[in-house]
């Protein structure tokens, strides 16, 4: 045989549906929900600092942002935020330590091939498309704003 | 074709060896199979393990496991070629040879261009033949090595296959320290290589034959499950066996299939059920073996070095101390590229059976002529 026909792919598709573990969602969420919420609480915990020391709530948001970035790229260099996002999924992969990681995990990894061919291009293999379409959207977002509200 | 239950309808069988001579010589029965009538003899194995397959359940039975998983090497391309060259080496010295003796080196590994290999028999001056086979590299490898010996091309021919976790995942998933959660059918490669040196006469279990397997594609395209993709090549190339040797499970002290893993497991045995070959406690597969469920591997190992440091390292062990007389290992090998399920192809798969058997086996065994 070669490939298999439809019929035979829908056929071992019910087949598998008895073998293929289900996902433990429930199990997912709530660390998800937990991890998400501890890291999303110390950046909390950063950004009250900065306007204790006289800053506004819009102005400490960068600084804030500065400070989750660093410690997402020092959990990363240290070899600890792999084994927290294989158990909180995507509690530590939505907050910005998360993206942080996916920069610098690349960067890490192919440092081996040189400072250019490797850190260089590689370095948003993962994050690339996330910015991109991140520009994206924002543009058709305020494409659409224009148009419903006017410039 | 096996997601139907297999194929249907009674094939021509033939007794191992009784095959009337014709182009092939008897070589050849049935439609894959090729017998080996000189019996190549497996003089050694080696086994070469990272620390995370020395903390499983194996792990005493491999000949060197290592502490981490770089051994002073600066990438991992370079440290999985390391693991490759050590178990070589040390299978021809556990024969007693030197490697100029050696004739041939079948060796393959997962990554680009068989990096890993090419990098070890850089080092090791054996006449290099590369092979890709993914995961079923080590029963491709022993396959070749038996056709070579066998047909007296040579008096040795070392049989070898590579993989190293850290490897893989930078080539078909992530940077290894990105942190992202895994699906319960994913599977971990394995960090090891295995090395098996056939040669012409001498003490050791021999190769009585082998089938090649066809590809077989099922339509999945999920790479964090290729057990369930996998798993009907296995059960085509077990039932192509059966129907080209005439022999049926039960001939077998174990068959074992290469890193199917938990899930493709069931699956492969309920594809076999469904075909009329039941097989029992004598089926195992080398997936499940290599981790502790403890050691958070999901549905267990895959890799070429899965197959591969089990059959060097415990099944071997096994054979030599008579608790398998006869053995079925069939690799199996999932062909696809990073490339070929970025572009949404559906995984090609294979898996080839080897036969080993205790001397002993051979000379009073059921099924061979």
């Amino acid at each position: 045989m070669v490939k298999a026909s439809n019929r035979q792919k829908e056929a071992y598709q019910q087949l598998l549906q008895k073998h293929t573990p289900s996902r433990p969602i429930f199990r997912n969420l709530v660390l998800a929900f937990l991890v998400g919420g501890a890291i999303t609480t110390i950046g909390q915990g950063v950004l009250n600092f900065f306007v204790s020391q006289g800053l506004s709530p819009k102005d400490a948001a960068t600084p804030t942002a500065g400070v989750m970035i660093f410690l997402g790229a020092l959990l990363t260099g240290l070899g600890v935020y792999d084994k927290i996002g294989k158990f909180a999924g995507m509690g530590s992969a939505l907050p910005i330590t998360g993206f942080a990681n996916s920069i610098v995990s690349p960067a890490l990894e192919f440092k081996r091939e040189g400072f250019v061919l490797g850190v260089g291009a590689r370095m948003f293999q993962v994050a690339g498309p996330v910015i991109v379409y991140g520009v994206v959207s924002s543009l058709v977002v305020s494409v659409l704003h224009i148009l419903v509200k006017g410039v | 074709m096996p997601g139907q239950g297999l194929r249907e309808g009674k094939e021509p069988r033939y007794q191992l060896g009784l095959q009337p001579k014709g182009f092939t010589d008897g070589k050849k029965i049935g439609k894959q199979t090729v017998v080996f009538h000189n019996r190549p003899v497996v003089l050694a194995t080696a086994s070469v393990a990272g620390p995370k397959e020395g903390k499983g359940p194996l792990g005493r039975y491999y000949d060197i496991v290592k502490e981490d998983t770089l051994f002073g090497e600066r990438t991992w391309e370079k440290a999985e070629a390391r693991l490759l060259e050590e178990a070589a080496n040390l299978a021809v010295k556990k024969a007693n040879l030197k490697t100029q003796e050696v004739d041939y080196l079948l060796a393959g590994d997962l990554l680009n261009q068989l990096i890993a290999s090419n990098l070890a028999a850089r080092e090791i001056s054996i006449p290099f033949l590369g092979l890709y086979g993914a995961c079923a590299t080590m029963s491709e490898a022993l396959t070749l090595a038996a056709v070579l010996v066998d047909g007296r091309y040579g008096k040795y021919a070392l049989a070898a296959a590579s993989s190293h976790h850290d490897s893989a995942e930078r080539q078909y998933r992530y940077p290894t320290e990105m942190g992202n959660q895994r699906p319960p059918t994913a599977q971990w490669t394995v960090t090891g290589a295995g090395a098996a040196l056939v040669g012409a006469s001498g003490e050791g279990p021999v190769i009585t034959c082998a089938t090649v397997g066809t590809v077989v594609d099922i339509g999945l395209k999920d790479p964090n499950d290729m057990g369930s993709a996998m798993a009907p090549a296995a059960a085509e190339t077990i039932w192509q066996h059966f129907q080209d040797t005439g022999r049926k499970p039960e001939d077998y002290d174990l068959i074992a299939t290469g890193d199917l893993a938990s899930v493709g497991k069931g699956i492969a045995l309920d594809l076999l059920k469904k075909s009329g070959f039941h097989l029992g406690r004598n089926y195992t597969d080398c997936g499940v073996m290599v981790y502790d469920p403890s050691q958070d591997v999901q549905a267990g190992a895959s890799g070429c070095g899965c197959s591969a440091i089990v059959f060097a390292g415990y099944l071997m062990k096994e054979l030599a101390e008579g608790r398998i007389q006869r053995l079925l290992l069939v690799a199996t090998g999932a062909l696809l590229s990073p490339t070929s399920y970025q572009q949404g192809e559906s995984i090609p798969c294979i898996a080839h059976a080897v036969a080993v058997e205790n001397q002993r086996s051979v000379k009073g065994g059921a099924g061979i002529g």
